[in-house]
């Protein structure tokens, strides 16, 4: 296995968080229940999709610095990831919120802010295969790529503080103190957060590598 | 062995006193006591989901694990090709 020690890791973690996360005391909330273990499941996809689509951005600035087509290939294979750990997270955090907040939907800043940015990604599929030439492709799917990841960062980190939203940590002075947190519960939540981040770079090595045989095996 | 033994009482004991006197504190200081999966852990139940869950992770794990080995296989098949 290539790179078999981050991947085992990242593995280890996951599966620490599981076990961990179901099983260690947690504090007793009302509403909230014993649903306050999503945390270490439903945020880790968040974390996995940010990581993802950061190194989506960070392989289309390279792919613009240097016009290397590998770093276009990883671009859009983190991208595609990314986007399944999103939906991932979407779906999650409806079940979630039905049980705690009453609806699938409710009107939250970052509710439709994460649609926006996971619409945003779509059409950067769209506008991806909608160019033959592979370096016109790469360059315009590379300045769309930035583009997108910025206006995500804005729809889902910035816009939620300045209203008020259901999600902790937004509408108002952001710190993570106000995750409500305690000891115990860091314990499971950042061990679970690089495991998560870890599988979905794990992921994403395999489907970046099945690109690149599919470009040395033209047919 | 002994001593281990008495160790272990101990602890399990002082742990015990512990949660009673964290809950009682949470009573009498008016704070309404959460609803927990309690009974449902007493039951011993809830490390059958835990179970479930382990042995889902565990085998997309493995599938994982199976697929990058076949992409390296492949890969190298495609570099002594060329």
């Amino acid at each position: 296995m290539k790179g078999a020690l981050w991947k085992w890791l990242g593995a280890m973690l996951v599966f620490y968080a599981l076990i961990a996360g179901m099983l260690l005391p947690v504090p007793r909330l009302p509403i909230l229940n014993e649903t306050i273990r999503n945390l270490y499941f439903h945020v880790g996809m968040w974390f996995s999709m940010l990581s993802l689509w950061g190194g989506s951005a960070w392989f289309a600035l390279l792919q613009l610095r240097t016009g290397d087509s590998k770093s276009d290939l990883k671009s859009n294979a983190a991208a595609e990831v990314g986007f399944v750990f999103g939906i991932l997270g979407l779906l999650t955090g409806m079940l979630w919120a039905q049980f705690t907040w009453g609806k699938f939907w409710v009107n939250d800043p970052k509710l439709n802010g994460t649609a926006m940015s996971l619409l945003m990604y779509l059409a950067y599929f769209v506008l991806r295969s909608s160019v033959d030439d592979p370096n016109r492709r790469a360059r315009l799917s590379a300045v769309y790529n930035l583009f997108a990841f910025v206006l995500m960062i804005v729809f889902i980190q910035v816009l939620p503080r300045f209203t008020d939203s259901l999600h902790p940590g937004n509408g108002g002075n952001p710190a993570f103190s106000q995750y409500d947190l305690d000891s115990g519960m860091r314990t499971v939540f950042y061990p679970a957060m690089i495991g998560w981040i870890l599988l979905g770079y794990w992921i994403l090595d395999l489907r970046a590598r099945i690109r690149f045989l599919e470009l040395k095996t033209p047919g | 062995m002994d001593r281990m033994n008495r160790f272990a009482l101990r602890l399990a004991l002082s742990a015990l006193f512990g949660m009673s006197a964290f809950r009682a504190l949470c009573q009498e200081s008016g704070r309404p006591v959460a609803e927990m999966a309690d009974s449902f852990r007493a039951d011993g139940k809830i490390y059958v989901v835990v179970g479930v869950l382990a042995i889902i992770l565990l085998g997309l794990i493995v599938y994982l694990i199976r697929l990058d080995r076949k992409i390296g296989r492949i890969e190298k098949s495609v570099s002594s090709n060329q």
